[in-house]
């Protein structure tokens, strides 16, 4: 068996919007983006990191107790594993590809009976590839659907053997300016182009997803360019628009990270209908919401 | 709805549970004039007709079927035989917030004169709580057990298809049969057969009369009727009322009053839990169904009009007061009639008729509390049907519940019944699986699992009373393994298990000598040829279930001992159980880790599981296959009503990190709030169970409305239960209610006064439940998204 480990910051079981039927979903941390929106900021870093919850604080004092670096936290969980209200938690875990597979597995029934299955999600999921494949082709024999949910900002090497094991990709395209998706995500969107297209081209399964962000991506020429490139692939896909929710204002809070989207508007269901209508000339079909 | 229906429900609605001392006066007066000049079971029945002959007749203006078990809707009948109310009963019922009945003063002044005089100590449970030796009556005081028998009858049965082909004239001629062939000379239990007989056939004979006394009122009011139309049906009614039940009904009308009268036959002659349930209707409907189209007399509104007037009678009929711990651990005004749709047919084939559709619009346009209904969900049953059932769920009132008509045919299988008899069985009552027409499968009471660790953990002391109920099964101090405790923990089940059936058993001669169910036995296999009755063994299978309660709390009271004291040494047993005895006060610290860093049910941890399956095992082997009085043998079940709430009231706080006085977990499901795992982990957690050597198991989940408004949400619901069934469970059920609206009805109850709610295995008003109750659903956690 192999001893490969990966990081994961959560195992979501009864996932039912990251894919076909009743699905787990795994979510690898450590992401190369650094997207304004983010939902999983905690996810970002690929290292493990702790989260607090104040509110649920009832000062018992169990952490300081617990606590052998008081001056420099080292992460070591300590104070997380002795917190009885866990009001303090450790963000993300070393796991071997066995013990994620047995997780997975927990719901196989529930698979069969919707057409469900696993869904790596992230942080990215190409950023650990090693990881990813291993436990991708450990499904894959168990006759377990398998999707990524990715950014597809990856080596296309690494693309082309994860998509030998992934039945379905959730492809993320936030921006087609290259300059705009560098601000916005901290990288070109050049190589995600590319990737995408070898993946349509190579015939694989995948549904486009664009989060519709206000004031960021939802801008007519954009929506323009987008249904451009949908025309430049090979054949027609789907696509999901996914309506930007301000819930990631509060996680941000807790990482204090910088939220750079205050005062934004979530869209409204007008706005996502007029984008739906507009990409629906260049697709197979288009969904609002996964 | 047409406006008949709705004028019908609306009275139905309206109308306010009253108690009427009808039944008892006129009981009352047979036995002043006639106890002990019969034997008992003709005395019983001559007491029937004699109700059944000067009971107060009641028409409705609007009904088709016809018939009350008061003198008007909603006139609640008492039963002074087996309970007597005394003024200060009468006085809690009239002024108690929940459920209340109003009992005016002419009643109060009959109670007064008549009923009390007569009763007082003679009534069966009066005689019960002088009879039964001290250490069950204080194990009852203490709550470690309820008592189902010490206020009403058993009961917890259904009607099979019999009653569609054959009359009670032809029930007659068999009793007739059954009476010339009996042999006095080599049988020594003939003479008791020839009383038990004759008082069956005198039974029938009450049955018809009623009938034709409601033949007779429709006529006189056809007489008197201006409208033509109106006229007509009372007409019709006359016409059906004179021939069924004395005869095999020929349509549709004739198929629901013939139920009807035998339903109200076996609500009046006693008050068996759970009323009377028609089984299987739709499959015993549908023939009439289809051979009225056919022959068009019949259309599908027709049809539908008619089952909606019938549909409506049940909610005419609240259930007989309960005082004392029996309103505790059954607090509703529900009197669990539940009807069977869908399933398997007696041949093992796909049960799902048209008819069975057709319930099912009733069911969503009545949607009044009573009657419950189920599907019966088999492998052979499609997808089609069950969504269908998902979109009635979907409204939130709690009902239809889902059964796995595979599992409850193995269960009965199990349980040693014909599988051609297994398969015409179903549920009823609550989740109780039961042959119906065939057998009396008799629920005896709750025990309070949770309060056997209590026990343990005191040594065999009640720690709210300090009164010793239990053994000394030694100090905690000195329990040094969790196995040293486990084995404390099943000698104190032992225990209280001896205590409650030496009860039981105690109880269930008192029905069979004193209290026959004369008119039931009739139409009950094999009571006729065995010459026996309903409550002496008389029926082809009769068994006796005790259910448990809290198997979450116990569960995750033993894992958190088991994990801190035992594996990771933090709290010493002594300690632990000095903190929960002062409920945690000063020790939340303790409280939040036992309740976060426990392994707990719920969650498909196979840790926690595997203790929930071992208290499973304790419990089974110490019921299982225990003999009855009646030849049968006893089994479990695994659900609550709302003795959860009841039983958390006796005791103290656990190691769970539940406080004092908060409710249990209720049915299979796990502690509120314990789940966080999502709902296919509590599926999988709750599948563990070993369904199929119960007679019955309750797991009750919540779903946010937002997620089943579209048809993916009614697909993913279909799926999550058939997935549930894979695993052999027996039961699930669905509260589709946003808790914002709960809460909002708590401040304003008058605004939601019809907001219907899954409870345990029935559904109630909202606002008419207890505020711990209402917590407790509140609390029950939710699936968010689908």
């Amino acid at each position: 068996m192999t001893m490969i480990k990966g990081t994961i910051f959560n195992i979501q079981r009864y996932s039912v919007n990251d894919g076909p039927g009743i699905r787990t979903t795994v979510f690898l941390k450590g992401c190369p983006l650094t997207c304004w929106w983010c939902h999983n900021p905690e996810s970002q870093s690929a290292d493990i990191s702790l989260i607090r919850y104040p509110e649920l604080c009832i000062s018992c004092g169990q952490c300081k107790l617990v606590c052998e670096h008081p001056d420099q936290c080292q992460l070591c969980g300590q104070c997380a594993s002795a917190c009885p209200t866990e009001s303090r938690r450790m963000v993300g875990k070393q796991i071997s590809v066995d013990e994620l597979y047995q997780e997975i597995a927990k719901d196989i029934l529930f698979y069969e009976e919707s057409g469900g299955g696993v869904t790596f999600s992230g942080g990215e999921p190409l950023s650990q590839p090693e990881f990813l494949i291993a436990i991708l082709k450990r499904c894959h024999e168990m006759g377990i659907h398998t999707v990524v949910d990715t950014s597809g900002f990856a080596d296309p090497k690494i693309v082309k053997t994860v998509a030998e094991h992934t039945d379905l990709w959730l492809y993320d395209v936030k921006h087609m300016d290259s300059e705009q998706h560098q601000k916005l995500t901290g990288v070109s969107n050049k190589i995600i182009l590319e990737n995408l297209k070898q993946l349509i081209s190579d015939n694989r399964q995948v549904i486009i997803r664009v989060p519709v962000i206000p004031t960021c991506n939802d801008s007519e020429e954009n929506i323009r360019a987008l249904a451009e490139f949908l025309l430049s692939l090979p054949r027609l896909t789907n696509i999901n628009i996914l309506q930007y929710h301000k819930l990631a204002e509060d996680k941000h809070q807790r990482f204090t990270m910088d939220y750079r989207l205050q005062n934004i508007e979530e869209p409204t269901e007008a706005q996502m209908n007029k984008i739906k209508k507009v990409l629906e000339r260049y697709a197979e079909k288009v969904t609002i919401g996964g | 709805m047409n406006d008949r229906v709705k004028r019908l429900r609306q009275l139905s609605y309206d109308a306010k549970p009253t108690i009427s001392a009808e039944r008892a006066e006129l009981i009352t007066d047979f036995y002043v004039e006639n106890n002990g000049k019969y034997p008992v079971p003709i005395m019983r029945a001559k007491a029937f007709y004699h109700l059944c002959q000067h009971k107060a007749i009641y028409i409705g203006a609007d009904e088709l079927i016809v018939g009350e078990r008061g003198p008007y809707p909603k006139a609640v009948s008492t039963y002074p035989e087996l309970t007597c109310h005394t003024i200060e009963d009468l006085n809690i019922l009239n002024s108690r917030d929940k459920t209340p009945y109003i009992v005016n003063e002419d009643t109060k002044d009959i109670y007064c004169e008549k009923i009390i005089p007569y009763w007082q100590g003679r009534s069966m449970r009066d005689r019960i709580f002088v009879d039964l030796p001290q250490e069950w009556q204080d194990c009852y005081q203490a709550g470690m057990f309820t008592e189902f028998m010490e206020q009403r009858a058993p009961g917890h049965t259904a009607m099979d298809g019999k009653i569609y082909n054959k009359g009670l004239l032809q029930f007659k001629q068999e009793i007739e049969e059954a009476i010339a062939s009996l042999d006095y000379h080599n049988d020594p239990e003939a003479t008791n057969k020839l009383h038990q007989l004759q008082a069956m056939s005198i039974s029938c004979d009450a049955a018809i009369l009623f009938a034709k006394r409601h033949a007779d009122l429709a006529e006189q009011m056809a007489a008197k009727e201006s409208c033509e139309q109106r006229q007509n049906e009372l007409l019709r009614i006359a016409k059906v009322c004179n021939h069924v039940p004395a005869y095999a009904p020929r349509d549709l009308w004739e198929a629901l009053q013939m139920y009807w009268f035998i339903h109200l036959g076996c609500i009046t002659e006693l008050n068996g839990w759970d009323a009377f349930s028609p089984g299987h209707l739709d499959q015993h409907l549908n023939p009439f169904y289809q051979k009225g189209l056919a022959d068009n007399s019949l259309t599908k509104d027709r049809a539908k009009e008619l089952i909606a007037c019938f549909w409506i009678k049940f909610n005419n009929h609240p259930a007989p007061p309960k005082v004392g711990v029996t309103a505790q651990e059954s607090g509703t005004y529900n009197d669990f009639t539940n009807i069977n749709i869908g399933g398997l047919d007696y041949q093992g084939r796909d049960g799902v008729n048209d008819v069975s559709y057709l319930l099912l619009e009733v069911v969503e346009d009545i949607h009044l509390l009573q009657p419950g209904c189920n599907i019966q969900l088999s492998r052979l049953n499609n997808d089609h049907f069950l969504k269908t059932a998902c979109r009635v769920i979907r409204k939130g009132y709690g009902y239809p519940s889902v059964f796995n008509a595979d599992a409850v045919v193995a269960e009965m299988v199990r349980m040693g019944k014909s599988i051609e008899d297994a398969r015409t069985g179903g549920v009823s009552g609550c989740v109780e699986t039961g042959c119906f027409g065939k057998e009396a499968y008799v629920l005896t009471g709750y025990l309070n699992i949770p309060k056997i660790l209590e026990l343990t953990l005191h040594n065999g002391i009640d720690s709210k009373s300090g009164k010793r109920i239990g053994l000394a099964t030694g100090e905690v101090g000195l329990l040094q393994t969790y196995s040293q405790l486990f084995t404390a923990f099943k000698q104190q089940l032992h225990h209280i298990v001896n205590i409650k059936v030496r009860g039981n058993q105690y109880i269930e001669r008192m029905f069979a000598r004193l209290y026959p169910a004369t008119f039931m036995s009739v139409i009950m296999d094999d009571c006729i040829k065995k010459g026996k009755d309903y409550n002496d063994g008389g029926p082809r299978y009769n068994t006796t279930f005790i259910q448990g309660v809290g198997i979450g709390s116990i569960t995750d009271s033993l894992s958190a001992i088991k994990t801190h004291v035992y594996e990771k040494k933090t709290l010493d047993l002594a300690k632990l159980v000095s903190i929960i005895d002062s409920n945690f006060v000063g020790n939340e610290a303790v409280r939040q880790m036992l309740s976060n860093k426990t392994p707990r049910y719920g969650n498909d941890n196979d840790q926690a599981d595997t203790i929930m399956r071992e208290v499973f095992e304790a419990f089974y082997t110490e019921v299982e296959g225990r003999p009855n009085t009646k030849g049968g043998k006893y089994h479990i079940d695994m659900l609550p009503t709302t003795c959860h709430i009841y039983f958390g009231s006796v005791m103290g706080a656990m190691p769970d990190g539940r406080l004092a006085g908060e409710p249990l977990s209720e049915g299979i499901s796990p502690v509120q709030g314990a789940d966080r795992s999502g709902p296919t982990a509590v599926i999988k957690s709750a599948g563990k169970m070993d369904h199929v050597r119960t007679g019955g198991t309750l797991l009750n989940m919540s779903i946010m409305p937002a997620v089943v408004k579209d048809d993916q949400g009614i697909t993913k619901l279909a799926q999550l239960i058939r997935s549930y069934f894979r695993m052999g469970a027996h039961h699930v059920q669905f509260n589709v209610v946003d808790k914002e609206v709960l809460r909002a009805a708590q401040q304003s109850p008058d605004q939601y006064r019809d907001l219907l709610v899954r409870v345990a295995g029935y559904s109630d008003y909202f606002i008419d439940l207890g505020t711990d109750l209402q917590n407790e659903i509140i609390s029950r956690t939710s699936i968010e998204r689908m």
